[in-house]
């Protein structure tokens, strides 16, 4: 294809209004997420300022013909502040000025550093981090055992144990809740990762999902390779997980996904907080933060940010995994 | 001919740790949880027998009905609500316009944040003092609400946030649904003089029905379990438990006041109406489906 033929950005007069609708729904889709944004680099001023007006960009970032009078007089009001914290620390006699202690004015990752401090965040990243990560590598592999099973092998009860595994996938989630909880009480497992991971290693859907991709493969090449004296292991290690990179890829992110994101599980079945999962975490931050929400809107965003890298990243393997199963056909 | 090719009793081997699993965490909990919901039990004590009354009870308990109503006034809304925003972007997309990548990713970001995290965004900008929402209606001098301290606005406020949070996954589906509807037969319509209308109602829309009905099915299925958006923005089932829904109700019996067997009596009259419901679709309202 030539590269030089440069292409019109609105090829159709029709798609003004088009592009018109569809950037209308984008601001309402994003905006929140802007605004989460933006609030966290607010001072608790700037947040609980009642008035008309709504400023988007917080004092500290926003360029200062855009303020209005009481932008003025606030920045002026933080900029003193400022000031007399900076003399109080370099002469600790003036450091109470008119009897009161001067305050460690606002700045930009106050928010950031406020929630950070206020819950093991760290420990819950990595809480989050270790089971995802063995909830997606472990299911995967249980799942791509099970359906090369299902996909190839002839052995008795095959089609009643398919539709079994199918039938799970019907239950509402809350249903088994209660039940689950008792048998892990029953293991000991409560309060344990074994609780958090264990329960979450099978994924019916998963192995479904990879029996479809199975079953295209020709019969022909197992019944050839096992001819030529390949074992079942090897034909499964050598030619069916390569050749599966793409489903693999997007059962594995919306397993990892899913993991990050999963609250009501972890919520019921762990309450130490040297076990608390992100989703948990946050929930409690929220709690206790009642309505702080500077440091809110942070904790929401460093919840969020690493998800969203990660989607974007992946975004490109996905895009290729599917041009790749698209070219199979 | 082939032979008769031997079984593979290796093959249980490797269905044993998804089965195992399955077993342990997902079929036995459901003849557990059937046996559970015939006694009284807070999980410590001795469990008592007591038949039937769990399920008795049930018929007697006014909350339990305030919860069903409130699930069907959340189904009935944004399940609807939801298939029409997201048919009408996709259809949007649907066409040869540049940027879908970039639109695409925006209305597909509120799908992989967590619903915990939107759910505080979202407490934020329905606050009455210094919320974006009450802001946005002084522009146009509209008076200010309470959103999701007010009966009557706290489960529109759930849903709109909902719909939000679970569109662009709906655009997905309903986009490869559309790219599925052969091209020829537009080209053939518009020879014909069919305008944009005519087009959508006579092609789009029934070959499109497939897609819609999977979506309508997924989405009704997740309607009925609607909990944790409830458990962040509206704590206790919300003013005058305006939001309180079947979930959250079940979740308070059994991990608050420790009413196991009532919980899940709860839950299995939950199962049965969504299994019931699915049936219903499956059965009549598939009927309407156009399958080429």
């Amino acid at each position: 294809m030539s590269t030089n033929v440069k292409k019109p950005l609105i090829k159709n007069p029709s798609h003004i209004l088009i592009h018109a609708l569809l950037i209308a729904g984008s601001i309402f889709m994003i905006f929140p997420f802007v605004w989460m944004i933006m609030t966290s680099f607010k001072s608790e001023d700037e947040i609980l300022k009642t008035g008309k007006t709504i400023v988007l960009l917080p004092d500290q970032m926003r360029p200062s013909f855009l303020n209005g009078e009481e932008d003025k007089k606030r920045i002026a009001e933080h900029q003193r502040q400022k000031e007399l914290y900076a003399a109080s620390l370099a002469s600790p006699a003036s450091a109470t000025a008119g009897g009161k202690k001067v305050q460690k004015p606002f700045e930009v990752f106050d928010n950031y550093k406020e929630a950070w401090a206020a819950q093991p965040f760290y420990r819950y990243f990595l809480n989050t981090f270790l089971t995802a990560i063995t909830i997606t590598t472990g299911s995967l592999i249980f799942a791509s055992l099970a359906a090369y099973a299902f996909a190839f092998f002839k052995f008795p009860f095959k089609d009643q144990l398919f539709l079994l595994m199918l039938g799970t996938m019907m239950l509402p989630q809350q249903a088994l809740l209660i039940p689950d909880y008792i048998i892990l009480s029953k293991l000991h497992w409560v309060n344990t990762y074994m609780a958090l991971i264990v329960p979450w290693l099978a994924s019916a859907y998963s192995v479904f999902f990879l029996r479809q991709f199975f079953m295209q493969l020709p019969k022909d090449l197992f019944e050839a390779a096992m001819l030529d004296g390949c074992t079942r292991l090897q034909f499964y290690f050598k030619i069916c997980l390569p050749l599966s990179k793409p489903p693999m890829v997007t059962l594995g992110i919306f397993s990892f996904l899913g993991t990050w994101n999963s609250f009501v599980w972890p919520l019921i079945v762990t309450n130490d907080t040297s076990l608390r999962v992100i989703q948990v975490g946050l929930s409690y931050f929220a709690s206790e933060a009642g309505t702080r929400w500077g440091p809110l809107m942070a904790a929401s965003t460093f919840t969020i940010v690493p998800l969203v890298v990660m989607y974007f990243l992946a975004q490109r393997q996905f895009v290729e995994s599917q041009a790749m199963s698209g070219m199979k056909e | 001919m082939l032979k008769k090719k031997k079984i593979d009793w290796g093959a249980y081997c490797y269905l044993v740790p998804v089965f195992g699993i399955l077993l342990c965490f997902h079929v036995l909990p459901i003849f557990y949880s059937l046996a559970i919901s015939f006694y009284r039990w807070d999980l410590i004590g001795e469990a008592e027998w007591v038949g039937l009354d769990n399920f008795a009870r049930l018929f007697d308990d006014p909350m339990f009905y305030k919860s069903l109503v409130n699930t069907f006034y959340y189904a009935i809304v944004s399940v609807p609500l939801s298939i029409a925003c997201s048919m009408s972007i996709a259809l949007l997309l649907n066409n040869p316009i540049s940027g879908i990548g970039i639109y695409r990713t925006i209305y597909f970001l509120p799908v992989i944040t967590s619903l915990n995290a939107v759910s505080i965004v979202w407490n934020f900008i329905y606050h009455p003092d210094y919320g974006l929402l009450n802001k946005l209606l002084a522009l146009v001098n509209l008076p200010p609400q309470l959103w999701l301290q007010d009966p009557f606005w706290a489960m529109p406020c759930i849903i709109l946030m909902s719909v939000w949070k679970g569109l662009g996954y709906n655009v997905v589906i309903f986009l490869a649904g559309l790219q599925n509807i052969p091209k020829h037969l537009y080209e053939a319509a518009r020879i014909d003089g069919a305008n944009w209308l005519q087009q959508f109602r006579h092609i789009t829309f029934p070959l499109l029905s497939p897609t819609t009905f999977f979506v309508f099915v997924m989405s009704t299925i997740g309607s009925f379990q609607v909990f944790s958006q409830i458990y962040m923005m509206t704590p206790r089932g919300g003013p005058l438990k305006s939001t309180m829904v079947i979930v959250y109700y079940l979740y308070q019996k059994a991990f608050e006041k420790f009413e196991f067997g009532y919980a899940l009596a709860i839950a299995f009259v939950l199962f049965i109406m969504i299994f019931s419901m699915t049936l219903f679709n499956k059965l009549y309202v598939e009927k309407k489906v156009h399958y080429s």
